[in-house]
């Protein structure tokens, strides 16, 4: 290494040690508080004592009976795991299934007006997260726009029961998380050569073969962007499943806040952000794997 | 010609596309028959339609008006993976994921083929374009060259009754085209499947072709063999874009074209009206220089550009007419000479504009 290149070198962490530091005390300083806190003894009333215990982590699983002290697995933890992770697989794939027809739509706009859908795309962030969530149980409650429509209409007698339920919280997060799918795949059909497509029909593909041999595999980076866009946010999620899915439904997001505030058990909540992390670090590896190794075999 | 040797006819094809200065019509009522078998070479400067029509033939556009039949079976309405017509695209579209060997394989799985036949086929195909070795790599890892083969396996592997090739050759560099015009012949030799080549190559079209097609503005403007475009343009325009001519202008008197220089050269193909302008060409290898005053133009030498085989000699006639003659041989005038320059009266023509 030649003396230029040292000081090149040298140079270059300067200029990002704001940035370092910002990211090591800014992510790593708290991530290593959850740490600490998961393995210490809940507080009397919030908080925790400082004595070293596993007992969240046995807690994240295992239930001891208040009367008898027997174990029993926690049912009710596992079914939250599942619907936390369910939801979010529905919602990646909702979210693909709306926002493949929305990017293919604006990718092959003329230039000019691709702007302004694109734009139009980006509009509902404009609105909080919490109002725009409130807006959908105005339209799904029992009293509300789409039960409404539906008995006016004569489709129904009496109103369904929407709001409150995992297809609440199912819709709420589709709609919320649909640009975070729709713009990476728009990134990924506007660079598409669309004389792939011509080629493929030219060569008897139907046009859903065409899809599926050539768009699909052509795309999936943009495909792979999209579902890591959704599903790690998803499976966090904590406002719309609070609000859409009423106290009943919660997800991983909603049984942490728990733990924090009126289960007062801030050891276990940190336990949970743990395993909340784990699980979206094995589901990307996996995803990623998988996606390699369908791109190698072509 | 008979009904059974038609591979595709066109009657009177119309295809207009919207734009902000209003309709631009790409096609307009166009007919045209190519045989079964032959090389037939649509040829023209850009946006002069020859690309649309031959979108048209392979099902990516429809005509706004007109039929197009195929073997005498009418296409008009099928979709492209209907027809069994294949394409060589301009950028080659080959499928970057897939293998040369999958690429090729595309078509006859698509037409559902059982795999032993798909894998037969795309062994003898591979072996056609001489590309045997490349089999398991993927489009990225070839040169223009080689893409360009497994395009072109890619569009014959299903052994459609015509291949339509759009401007294959034209991102290659002139050694290669001159390599791959050659190739192109032999496998349309050894395929015996109907070529349509599309083109802005007049050379290209005139030493690859059986009949070439030259289009301009959406219309078609002579049909025929190189040779016969060639010697007897039928237009101003197809003798200015086929090789490089000489255009004389004048005014019909007496049975002759009398020319601003003062000289009066026979009318060709009969006396004209009187006092008709008429258009006159002459190759520039139909001329002969001679000393002055030997010859039926009298005219000062410009300049001489040199170009391996032969040379051109510019030079203007006594109004500032340009014209150049070809020189094989012998010695070279001097710029600023004199010369009388003649022709045999068979290589004057008269064009309409």
């Amino acid at each position: 290494m030649t003396a230029e290149e040292r000081r090149r070198a040298r140079q270059g962490w300067l200029l990002s040690a704001p940035a370092l530091a910002l990211l090591l005390a800014g992510a790593s300083g708290p991530l290593l508080i959850v740490v600490v806190y998961a393995f210490l003894e809940p507080g009397e009333y919030s908080g925790v004592e400082w004595k070293f215990s596993l007992e969240a982590w046995f807690r994240v699983l295992f239930e001891r009976d208040i009367f008898d002290g027997t174990v029993r697995l926690a049912d009710a933890h596992l079914s939250i795991f599942w619907r936390s992770v369910k939801l979010s697989l529905l919602t990646t794939l909702l979210t693909f299934v709306f926002g493949l027809p929305t990017a293919w739509f604006i990718a092959t706009r003329p230039a000019r007006t691709r702007m302004l859908w694109l734009f139009l795309i980006t509009v509902p962030f404009w609105t909080n997260l919490l109002i725009r969530t409130f807006a959908i149980m105005e339209v799904l409650r029992n009293e509300g726009i789409l039960n409404g429509a539906l008995m006016r209409l004569g489709l129904i007698s009496s109103p369904i029961q929407i709001l409150y339920t995992d297809v609440a919280v199912l819709i709420g997060m589709t709609y919320v998380y649909l640009p975070l799918m729709a713009l990476p795949l728009y990134a990924a059909i506007e660079r598409f050569d669309m004389r792939m497509a011509e080629a493929a029909y030219d060569l008897y593909a139907s046009r859903w073969q065409v899809l599926r041999k050539v768009v699909l595999p052509i795309v999936r980076p943009g495909v792979v962007a999209g579902s890591i866009l959704v599903f790690v946010p998803s499976l966090g999620a904590y406002v719309t499943p609070r609000v859409l899915g009423g106290g009943k439904n919660m997800m991983i997001g909603n049984f942490i806040e728990l733990q924090f505030g009126a289960g007062r058990n801030w050891p276990l909540g940190a336990a949970l952000s743990l395993i909340l992390l784990a699980m979206v670090a094995c589901a990307l590896t996996i995803y990623v794997r998988a996606a390699a190794r369908a791109g190698a075999d072509g | 010609m008979t009904e059974d040797d038609a591979a595709v006819e066109i009657r009177s094809a119309r295809k207009e596309y919207p734009s902000a200065a209003g309709p631009v019509r790409a096609l307009d009522d166009v007919s045209l028959t190519i045989r079964k078998g032959e090389f037939f070479t649509l040829l023209g400067p850009s946006g002069c339609g020859k690309t649309t029509l031959l979108r048209l033939i392979a099902g990516f556009e429809t005509p706004d008006a007109g039929r197009i039949l195929l073997e005498g079976r009418d296409i008009t309405d099928d979709p492209p993976n209907r027809r069994p017509v294949n394409t060589v695209f301009q950028s080659y579209a080959l499928f970057p994921h897939l293998s040369v060997a999958r690429n090729i394989a595309f078509g006859l799985e698509m037409l559902g083929r059982p795999a032993a036949e798909t894998r037969a086929r795309v062994a003898q195909i591979l072996r056609l374009v001489r590309m045997e070795e490349m089999a398991d790599r993927r489009p990225d890892q070839l040169s223009g060259g080689q893409q360009q083969r497994v395009a072109l396996a890619r569009a014959l592997a299903p052994a459609p009754r015509v291949l339509l090739l759009d401007e294959p050759l034209s991102a290659l560099d002139l050694k290669l085209r001159k390599e791959m015009q050659r190739e192109l012949k032999r496998l349309q030799h050894e395929t015996g499947i109907t070529f349509v080549f599309v083109t802005h190559d007049q050379e290209e079209a005139l030493t690859m072709s059986d009949r070439v097609g030259v289009m301009r503005g959406g219309r078609l403007q002579q049909v025929g063999p190189p040779r016969e475009i060639y010697a007897r343009p039928v237009n101003r325009f197809v003798a200015d874009f086929i090789g490089e001519t000489n255009f004389l202008e004048g005014v019909a008197r007496g049975g002759a074209v009398h020319l601003p220089a003062g000289a009066a050269l026979p009318a060709p193909g009969g006396a004209p009206a009187e006092g008709a302008r008429i258009t006159l060409t002459v190759r520039p290898e139909h001329l002969r220089l001679n000393a002055p005053g030997a010859g039926r133009l009298e005219a000062t030498v410009a300049e001489i550009v040199y170009f391996g085989p032969a040379a051109h000699c510019h030079m203007k006639l006594d109004d500032g007419t340009p014209i150049v003659a070809r020189l094989e041989e012998g010695r070279m005038p001097e710029p600023g000479a004199r010369v009388g320059l003649d022709f045999a009266p068979g290589a004057l023509q008269a064009l309409e504009d």
